[in-house]
């Protein structure tokens, strides 16, 4: 299996290098992505598909809780959500991780022994990614420590916008290196990147930088996921494994909470990047909400009639 | 591994739309049986199952609905602009409330996919009336002088590609002038226009104004020579057009003419590349290819042409070919057996002369009119399959090393109808645009319409413009 850095190593080598790189990929036609973005989103997916389609979203979302005001309690909660999303019906299938602080990590690991589900920790002083290196990579080292499967790095987006894209790289594969086992996503934060060009150079920058998966936005931010930024995604790993037989995982993050703004996405995975992302190692739903919401409509599909949130579990 | 994602089917219901077992012509306001009592059958593209039985008008009919729109045409030409309008914007607005009907009518008398029916058709037919509609008091701005009159009956007549909104192309400028129309609508596909008939008394349309008589191309040709009207506007293949042409020579009759087209879709190497792979799956798949404005020739930079043609070809491996009706499917039926040959015969004459033939693996339908999208690479200007109109699913794609290259090539055709342009570089794309000789151009998209816009064509692909203030040329006295 060919690795990243050699397939790349003279892309990497300067900044002038990367920038030339980065600036000759083909640019993005705005109108034309979020039509084709659209044209998708008209899929109908019935019976079968639709029952496929949400168990299969159930098991790629990182269920999270990024709040000021997490408890250990709170998190021991969405642990046991994660575990059995739905009480009443054992045969739902868990999710792909719980989403914490660092310093939550401990909690959720302990909430989760036993189980396969992952604990993903948000590092790199997230959300605004406004700290020195140091810090930045002893954030990182404290969750692995802590036990994190999954690391969710943003990117310093001052940086980019500035065009100093090799400072991003090298932060990049800096915390992949202190990431250790546990894999890292990228979080670009493409509200603030802006522009369509920005999100595809983003996303070579961190693929380039050894990302394991690459991801939308924070959440915390006016515009998270969209349907047209985590095509663009996926157009870039698509295009990232015909060049180099690596292939990366994405992660729309933020603003999908039903569960026919899920099967919109996993429809774009299935016609962008093709059948191969279709499980939760390669595609995961950064979101809190959106669970009960698709275990409502589970539910429904098996029982024919809608039951209220009053049937899902509050946590 | 994971397991794909197989989409149940999802078919629209038929039942929102009562196709009765037999219709007659509407003339005068009323549904009526032709006068020799012929009839012919209309059958669903995509199955051969036989629709309806419709009455096939002849001259002694075109005589009688000609003189019944030279009878309205007094007293609706004297309506103030305002109160036309009024019936227009009544119109659209029945098209809106009626376009699921209308879109499932379609889609089961054209074999297109419900998709394209229900996004792309229903919703232009009634944005088609709602603009002319806004135009009908407010000819005396239009440019044309204080005024302007209308020119009297108009004989139109219209393709099976798209019914409905060729049908809106014609009428609504015509009936925003003045003027009173008859339409021909095509053999193949007669059901639309006759439920639009129906529109048009329950907008309380008077008698006369406008009247439809479904028939074959003799009706057509007595329509297009009859002494009592006073324009034709024909949308159709150059053949016929031509034929029109020497008919209406030496007449009063003003004549605008909609033809045939070789559209290049010119992709330059700073293209957006992922959108131009959209943007050329749009140009020549859409409505399964037959469109006379389709960019059936790709015009690739020499430099990208492998990395193009890899991605297109992983692009067209994902549409979904099968019953129209169900609203996953891309690629829907040929309109008719005649036309499935026509298409079958030039894409084996582009093998037969040397083009290399590729398609997706996919299974057609057993019964009904089928051809898997295909592609014809290493083609020349040289090759029937980059000159001749296929009206099909079938893209010829040729290479070029620089824009004028591109443009020389773009141009040296018989047709000039529509071009596409893909490049990152505005400056190029206007340096470009000016070089085409086609009534359209696009610039990082295909195949986008809007009633705003006027559309026609240069050389065979005809003259007079459809759409926009220069639509209502076509219509007024001027």
């Amino acid at each position: 299996m060919p690795t990243t850095a050699n397939a790349f190593a003279d892309v990497t080598a300067s900044d002038s290098t990367l920038r030339r790189f980065l600036h000759g990929l083909p640019g993005v036609d705005p109108v034309g992505l979020e039509a084709r973005a659209a044209s998708l989103g008209t899929r109908s997916i019935k019976t079968t598909a639709k029952a496929y389609a949400i168990d299969l979203a159930i098991s790629m979302i990182d269920l999270t809780t990024l709040e000021g005001a997490d408890t250990p309690g709170k998190v021991r909660a969405l642990a046991a959500k994660a575990v059995n999303p739905d009480p009443t019906d054992r045969t739902t299938p868990r999710t792909a991780a719980v989403c914490v602080y660092p310093d939550m990590v401990a909690t959720a690991k302990a909430g989760l022994a036993g189980t396969d589900v992952k604990v993903a920790s948000v590092a790199t002083a997230f959300p605004a990614g406004r700290a020195a290196l140091d810090v930045k990579l002893a954030d990182v080292r404290d969750a692995v420590a802590a036990g994190a499967d999954e690391i969710d790095m943003v990117i310093d987006r001052g940086a980019f916008l500035a065009g100093h894209y090799l400072k991003v790289h090298e932060e990049i594969t800096a915390v992949k290196e202190a990431s250790g086992a546990a894999r890292l996503k990228v979080i670009f934060e493409t509200g603030e990147l802006s522009t369509y060009d920005n999100i595809r150079r983003a996303s070579w920058l961190g693929m380039l930088g050894g990302a394991d998966f690459i991801k939308t936005s924070t959440g915390k931010v006016a515009v998270n996921a969209t349907p047209a930024n985590t095509l663009l995604m996926l157009e870039a790993v698509r295009d990232f494994r015909a060049q180099t037989g690596i292939q990366i995982g994405v992660k729309p993050a933020g603003g999908i909470r039903s569960t026919k703004d899920a099967i919109k996405f996993l429809v774009l995975v299935n016609e962008t990047a093709g059948a191969d992302w279709l499980d939760n190692h390669w595609f995961r739903f950064g979101a809190s909400s959106l669970l009960n919401d698709l275990l409502m409509q589970r539910q429904k599909l098996a029982t024919g009639r809608y039951s209220g949130p009053d049937y899902v579990t509050v946590d | 591994m994971a397991s794909a994602f197989e989409y149940a089917p999802a078919p629209e219901s038929r039942a929102v739309v009562d196709i009765k077992p037999s219709y007659g012509l509407f003339i005068d306001g009323e549904f009526t049986d032709a006068a020799d009592g012929q009839v012919f059958k209309t059958v669903s593209p995509s199955t051969e199952e036989v629709l309806s039985e419709v009455a096939r008008a002849g001259a002694e009919d075109v005589d009688r609905a000609v003189a019944a729109a030279r009878k309205a045409f007094e007293k609706w030409s004297a309506l103030p602009g305002a109160e036309r309008a009024k019936y227009l914007f009544r119109i659209a607005r029945l098209v809106q409330e009626r376009s699921r009907e209308l879109a499932v009518l379609e889609t089961l008398d054209n074999g297109k996919p419900i998709k394209e029916t229900r996004d792309v058709d229903l919703p232009l037919v009634a944005a088609h009336f709602f603009y002319y509609a806004g135009w009908a008091d407010k000819l005396d701005h239009a440019g044309y002088g204080a005024n302007p009159r209308p020119l009297g009956v108009a004989g139109q007549v219209i393709p099976w590609n798209f019914p409905l909104l060729m049908l809106a192309w014609k009428i609504a400028p015509a009936l925003a002038t003045g003027n009173t129309v008859v339409l021909k609508p095509a053999e193949t596909t007669p059901l639309s226009a006759l439920f639009f008939a129906d529109i048009c008394r329950q907008a309380g349309l008077p008698k006369g104004v406008v009247n439809i008589l479904p028939g074959y191309g003799d009706v057509g040709a007595a329509l297009v020579g009859h002494e009592g009207i006073d324009k034709v506007a024909f949308t159709g293949s150059t053949a016929v057009g031509k034929e029109i042409a020497r008919t209406v020579a030496g007449t009063r009759k003003k004549l605008t003419l909609e033809l045939g087209g070789k559209g290049a879709n010119i992709v330059f190497d700073d293209a957006p590349i992922d959108q131009a792979v959209e943007g050329i799956v749009s140009g020549i798949f859409f409505n399964q290819g037959q469109v006379c404005c389709a960019g059936s020739r790709l015009l690739v930079q020499e430099s990208i042409q492998d990395e193009l043609l890899d991605a297109l070809k992983r692009r067209l491996t994902t549409l979904r070919l099968g019953d129209p009706l169900d609203k996953n499917t891309d690629i829907g039926a040929i309109n008719s057996a005649e036309q499935l040959a026509r298409i079958t015969a030039l894409a084996d004459t582009g093998e037969a002369e040397g083009a290399e033939r590729w398609s997706p693996a996919c299974e057609l339908p057993s019964a009904g009119y089928w051809f898997a999208p295909t592609l014809f690479t290493n083609v020349t200007q040289a090759h029937t399959v980059a000159r001749d109109e296929i009206f099909g699913p079938v893209l010829s794609v040729l290479s070029f090393r620089t824009p004028d290259e591109a443009v020389a090539k773009a141009n040296n055709s018989q047709y000039g109808l529509s071009a596409g342009i893909w490049t990152e570089k505005g400056s190029r794309m206007l340096a470009v645009a000016n070089k085409l000789r086609a009534g359209v151009v696009w610039a990082n998209t295909f195949n986008k319409f809007d009633p705003t816009s006027p559309f026609g064509g240069y050389k065979e692909s005809g003259f007079g413009r459809e759409g926009g203030r220069h639509g209502l040329e076509a219509y007024l006295d001027v």
